[in-house]
């Protein structure tokens, strides 16, 4: 068994979970959507991308890359969300609400195929 | 580059995840603890607040207690996340400064920015390795002639001392191993700019090593290698290395010359040293028994030289036995006078110093003169730095082994018509070398430098044009002064190659010069200035070869051929009227 594997595959499962979790319920219903569990997500997604770094193996870079592609999706969401949360006498409108979600759901699909790619991996090497 | 790249981020992987995951504690706290407004009600920050409040206090900024002032809960918290920030915080930049520090980081860091020097390269470059005294003139004197070079070293201070140094062009250089395959790949032996390679280590076998590499990977390459055993020699030559370069023989071949044909050996070394003494300075060593301390591998090849010319030498060595040294040899180190006695140095017409360590050396030289004060001295330098003590010392010949291999790789790559003369003039008689010696001696005072001209469109447009014109130019046009057109330059033209590889030897003033032809020639610094002016101004090279300064402008061209049209219609009428 190996321990990097074991800590990167909790992290990549636990990135897809917390946002699938975000990203469920009504598309501009603020309520459906915890500012909580976007910001798990966004932290999470973070500490899988770091455990990427430096993986010089083809399969690592491509995991690389789609956790990246999720950071930056989360993160143009949460800076949507404080933008009109804190700098915006409108606030958070429902149509505020759908960009973030919908931005969460792109980062959802790189979660996605992160996983596929983890799963692929795991299941040609049999070990 | 992306070495470095992947190295720094594996190496970072811990202190990132660290500071993310203090960072997301700390704020998951201040988002969860409740807090109070300015107005006494319950209040909750924001995760937007949490994380401006976090970052400035992370990094030790510290605006305060922002928006409101902190209820006692969230001080208790801060308190804890201000030691947990910051220690992350510290871990992290400590471990991005330690890894920048480690002295394998800075080596692929080197390594990552020669490679890339390298693969910049757009001009024609050597590839040599080993940095020794022989090394550091071949890339001085490169750098002087527009040369440039590539320079592998293992030893990182000297690459480090070689950075210091004005040279007049950029010389990236490299601590690694040269007999690593990849280490000559980055610089660059399979670049179509490389021109070739030049071994110079210490060490025979890393020579043959580099060699091998590159006549296996390169095979096209020329390379010139150092050796100073006939074992690796013979191995060195075996492959097709092309040019190889042993100290020792060079310089007993040399030496033994002079006995016998001192000219010849004054043609020799003008031509491939740089001499700045006068010409009469030169002494012609005497005949006679000589002492010849240290017999390794130095000491053999001057004893064989000498005892081919028929000359006694007496051997002094400390270690007979490991040296293989003649029944005769006299065991001792020469150092002390009773050996020197014993050896007959009051009888002896010259010495030899010969050992491999220059203290050694200094203190024969030292000890023998003092016994016999009209010794001929030759004397083996072992380091470059001891220049000024050999200079005092009173030697007559001093041979170091780096000058001597740095000069004559310098002479291959400069001059390569030199090993094609110097290779024609061994079959030359004495009486030769004697009529070229006085012919040298009558133009100059002091020892000549050599030069090629090359007839091409490149080096000589003006003798290009003549010869397309239909009036080739003569060797004598171009070897006569352009300010003056009475008096030759101060140089002799000692070799010409025609595009055919015919050679001539000493050519004469009457050859025409022809497309293609190479020519090597001595003389003056200030007469190769002169000479190119000619070969590439057409009016001057004109003025030479009709001694008529002809008009370059429209208007007087006009002028002087209607000036002709009516001296020729006169002349004709005047015959006209004979008739």
């Amino acid at each position: 068994m190996n321990l990097e594997k074991v800590f990167f595959a909790f992290f990549i499962v636990l990135a897809l979970t917390l946002n699938f979790g975000f990203f469920l319920g009504d598309l501009d219903d603020p309520n459906h959507h915890n500012v909580y569990e976007l910001y798990a997500a966004l932290v999470v997604s973070l500490i899988a991308t770091i455990m990427k770094f430096g993986d010089r193996a083809h399969i690592g870079a491509v995991l690389l890359a789609t956790s990246l592609v999720a950071d930056l999706q989360l993160i143009a969401a949460v800076i949507i969300w404080t933008l009109f949360a804190h700098a915006s006498d409108a606030g958070v409108t429902p149509m505020i609400m759908a960009s973030i979600v919908s931005l969460s759901g792109g980062a959802l699909l790189a979660n996605v195929t992160s996983v596929v790619i983890l799963v692929t991996e795991t299941v040609m090497f049999r070990r | 580059m992306h070495n470095l790249l992947y190295l720094l981020l594996r190496r970072m992987r811990l202190p990132l995840i660290v500071v993310i995951l203090a960072y997301a504690i700390s704020i998951i706290g201040l988002v969860l603890i409740p807090g109070m407004d300015d107005q006494g009600n319950p209040w909750q920050m924001s995760f937007f607040h949490a994380f401006y409040f976090v970052s400035f206090m992370g990094s030790t900024i510290g605006f305060g207690e922002i928006p409101y002032p902190f209820t006692d809960p969230q001080r208790i918290w801060t308190t804890v996340t201000m030691y947990l920030t910051v220690i992350s915080w510290l871990y992290a930049i400590g471990s991005l400064f330690s890894l920048l520090q480690d002295p394998a980081f800075k080596r692929i860091v080197a390594f990552t920015k020669f490679t890339r020097d390298v693969r910049a390269m757009r001009e024609p470059f050597y590839l040599i390795c080993g940095l020794g005294d022989a090394g550091h003139l071949v890339i001085r004197e490169l750098a002087e002639h527009n040369i440039r070079s590539v320079i592998i070293d293992k030893d990182d201070s000297k690459i480090q001392l070689l950075r210091l140094e004005d040279l007049p062009l950029v010389v990236p250089g490299i601590s690694a191993d040269v007999t690593n395959t990849s280490t000559l790949r980055a610089a660059g032996l399979l670049k179509s700019e490389c021109q070739g390679v030049i071994a110079l280590t210490g060490s025979d076998h890393i020579n043959m090593t580099v060699s091998i590499t590159s006549k296996l990977l390169a095979p096209e390459l020329p390379v010139i290698c150092r050796a100073e055993s006939h074992d690796s020699q013979d191995n060195i030559a075996s492959f097709g290395t092309d040019y190889i370069i042993n100290p020792f023989d060079s310089f007993a071949k040399r030496f033994a010359m002079m006995f016998q044909s001192p000219s010849m050996y004054m043609v020799y070394e003008w031509m491939t040293t740089i001499h700045e003494s006068p010409l009469s300075d030169f002494t012609v060593p005497p005949r006679g028994t000589w002492v010849l301390c240290g017999y390794g591998r130095f000491g053999k090849a001057v004893q064989e030289s000498l005892s081919f010319k028929g000359i006694r030498t007496v051997i002094i060595e400390a270690d007979t036995a490991r040296t293989g040294a003649p029944e005769s040899a006299i065991e001792g180190r020469g150092t002390e006078a009773i050996t020197l006695y014993e050896a007959g140095i009051e009888q002896a017409v010259g010495l030899i110093a010969g050992t491999d360590d220059d203290a050694n050396n200094l203190s024969i030289i030292m000890t023998a003169l003092k016994l016999n004060k009209d010794l001929f001295i030759v004397a083996r330098q072992n380091l470059n730095t001891n220049d000024t003590l050999f200079a005092a010392a009173g030697v007559d010949i001093i041979m170091q082994s780096g000058k001597l291999i740095g000069q004559r790789v310098v002479d291959l790559i400069t001059t390569p018509l030199l090993a094609d003369f110097l290779r024609m003039a061994r079959d030359q008689n004495e009486e030769w070398a004697n009529v070229l010696v006085s012919r040298v001696v009558g133009v100059l005072d002091k020892p000549p430098d050599s030069w090629v001209l090359g007839i091409s469109f490149e080096q000589t447009p003006a003798i290009m044009e003549l010869i397309s014109r239909g009036c080739p130019t003569t060797l004598g046009n171009l070897l006569t002064d352009p300010r003056e057109i009475t008096v030759s330059l101060p140089c002799v033209a000692l070799y010409l190659k025609h595009a055919n590889n015919k050679e001539v030897l000493l050519p004469g003033n009457e050859i025409e010069l022809l497309a293609g032809d190479q020519l090597l020639i001595c003389g003056q610094t200030d007469a190769e200035t002169h000479m190119r002016w000619s070969a590439r101004n057409l009016h001057a090279l004109n003025y030479i070869c009709s001694s008529y300064d002809h008009p370059s402008g429209s208007l007087w061209r006009w002028l002087n051929a209607r000036r002709k049209r009516r001296r020729d219609t006169g002349s004709d009428m005047a015959r006209d009227m004979q008739e």
